[in-house]
């Protein structure tokens, strides 16, 4: 290959993932981590959660750790266009950049309210200074609400809480986690929120938000009057594609990729919370995912591609979240399910697997304290990305053990 | 001096499986291989802090339960990313049925 060598833009874990997997792969040419904030690459998940360590930030790697593998790291740069043509990227401030092959790994970027974007107590989370910012009003004495019962949501609602504050959480759907999460793990999480002392609103919509300089109004449709120090809004995330937009590659609920993570231009892969995807496992259907996992694994498989493999994409999904001491975890994509079994572990630990036609395992979820569920999760992946028909008697024997049944 | 610390009956482990094991304030990883050997590790991740006793056996490799960090729970040896920091490893032998680890 040329020396204009490998580019990342976007330094998240997606893209830190894939220049060090080209380095692992045995690639000695330029490899280039285009970042646009000014940081080292840091975690994101520890953000919204209340770990002991929550005021430090996490670098995903060391920083020597670039020098070491012959990685550029280049923080606080913005990329405006590509030139495919030319395969150049031009960066913010003139400079030209060519590429022999690249990846967009540009990541997702929180939907705000229109309006209230630039308002001081209004916050959404995606990077360290949000963080700070959310932190700053989760003392003893303040009031935080949250908007959109999801993982960001739902785990700020817990740090919240844990930090001393009182939290009141709205979700304009009539149950948390409406999206990916089935109704019985959604609603004992529920529970424990409302224990821990969450005020929840669900299922009812939102008339007014007035954001002032001492404090937030929410107006609930039904006549709920919120005050509270500040705002979160967590309603989800949408994918950065302008600058694969401005280069003309296709779009479709993201950068749109083949199973090999290629773009419609076979010299730009995109990976991570920025792309869309079609997943064999469940028929080539096309997804987006928003986790580290996935992160992780797009990024290793992205940058093998970029060297010449053909290696397909095709992991189950699966999902994390943290809240108190429990946690919930999801392998697999539940929709089209038509069969839900429960197994319980304990009283505090139980997961439903999720059947499809034909009694395929197609989805596993779980929630316990804790991490009570993660084997039984992890053997339930295997069995999903085998397309195992289970039998539904010993899904839900807890003396049967998943191990037995790969 | 490194001392022999009791844990557990060998039937306590299942074969291919882990449990935890906490003495004077370190926790260990106690683990039956499909081949019916004991071995031992820190019980904690070196990735995060999270114990590896929640985690996945499958033959000599323990998978972590909140990342999927790899290793080796024989040799302590890291498989990878997420990982790079290898598992410290500690002997352990079985005495009339009775597992003990030397955790020095």
């Amino acid at each position: 290959m040329s020396n204009r060598g490998m580019v990342i833009v976007g330094a998240g874990e997606t893209g830190v993932r894939a220049a060090f997997a080209l380095r692992e792969l045995g690639y000695r040419g330029a490899v280039t981590l285009l970042g646009e904030e000014p940081h080292i690459p840091y975690e994101r998940p520890p953000l919204s959660k209340a770990g002991g360590e929550a005021e430090t930030v996490r670098a995903i790697v060391s920083n020597q750790s670039y020098g070491e593998a012959g990685i550029s790291f280049r923080p606080g740069v913005r990329v405006r266009s590509i030139d495919r043509s030319s395969h150049e990227l031009q960066l913010e401030g003139g400079e030209n950049f060519p590429y022999e092959r690249l990846l967009l790994a540009t990541g997702a970027t929180p939907r705000e309210l229109p309006g209230l974007a630039s308002q001081s107590r209004v916050h959404v989370l995606r990077t360290i200074e949000h963080a700070a910012a959310i932190r700053r009003h989760m003392g003893e004495g303040r009031h935080i609400a949250v908007l959109g019962g999801g993982f960001i949501g739902l785990e700020l609602a817990a740090m919240g809480r844990m930090l001393g504050a009182a939290v009141t959480l709205i979700e304009v759907q009539p149950r948390i986690l409406m999206r990916g999460v089935p109704e019985a793990l959604a609603l004992a999480l529920q529970e424990r929120h409302e224990a821990e002392g969450v005020v929840l609103h669900c299922g009812i919509t939102v008339d007014t938000i007035d954001a002032g300089d001492d404090e937030v109004r929410i107006r609930l449709a039904d006549g709920s009057d919120i005050r509270a120090d500040a705002l979160v809004v967590g309603i989800g995330a949408q994918p950065n594609v302008s600058l694969a937009l401005q280069a003309g590659l296709v779009i479709d609920n993201g950068i749109a990729v083949d199973h090999h993570l290629a773009t419609c231009d076979s010299d730009i892969f995109a990976a991570g919370d920025c792309c869309s995807f079609p997943l064999p496992i469940y028929a080539g259907r096309r997804v987006r995912l928003e986790s580290w996992r996935n992160a992780q694994e797009q990024g290793a498989l992205a940058a093998a591609n970029m060297l010449g493999a053909s290696q397909i994409f095709n992991a189950v999904p699966w999902f994390w979240s943290d809240q108190y001491d429990i946690t919930l975890q999801v392998a697999g994509l539940a929709d089209g399910a038509t069969c839900h079994v429960r197994r319980t572990l304990s009283p505090q630990a139980q997961i439903l697997f999720h059947l499809g036609d034909g009694g395929r395992l197609l989805a596993a979820s779980g929630l316990g304290v804790g991490n009570a569920v993660a084997r039984d999760i992890r053997l339930a992946e295997m069995m999903i990305a085998k397309a195992a028909t289970p039998a539904p008697e010993a899904l839900s024997d807890p003396s049967v053990k998943l191990k037995s049944m790969l | 001096m490194s001392t022999w610390i009791e844990v557990c009956d060998k039937n306590d482990i299942d074969e291919e499986d882990v449990i935890r094991f906490d003495h004077e304030g370190r926790s260990f990883a106690i683990y039956r291989s499909p081949q019916d050997s004991f071995h031992a590790t820190d019980g904690h991740c070196t990735h995060e802090n999270v114990h590896l006793a929640d985690g996945l056996v499958m033959d000599d490799i323990i998978e972590c339960p909140k990342h999927n960090g790899r290793f080796n729970y024989k040799t302590g040896q890291a498989k990878g990313a997420p990982v790079c920091i290898n598992l410290k490893t500690y002997p352990v032998k079985v005495d009339a049925g009775r597992v003990f680890v030397q955790v020095g």
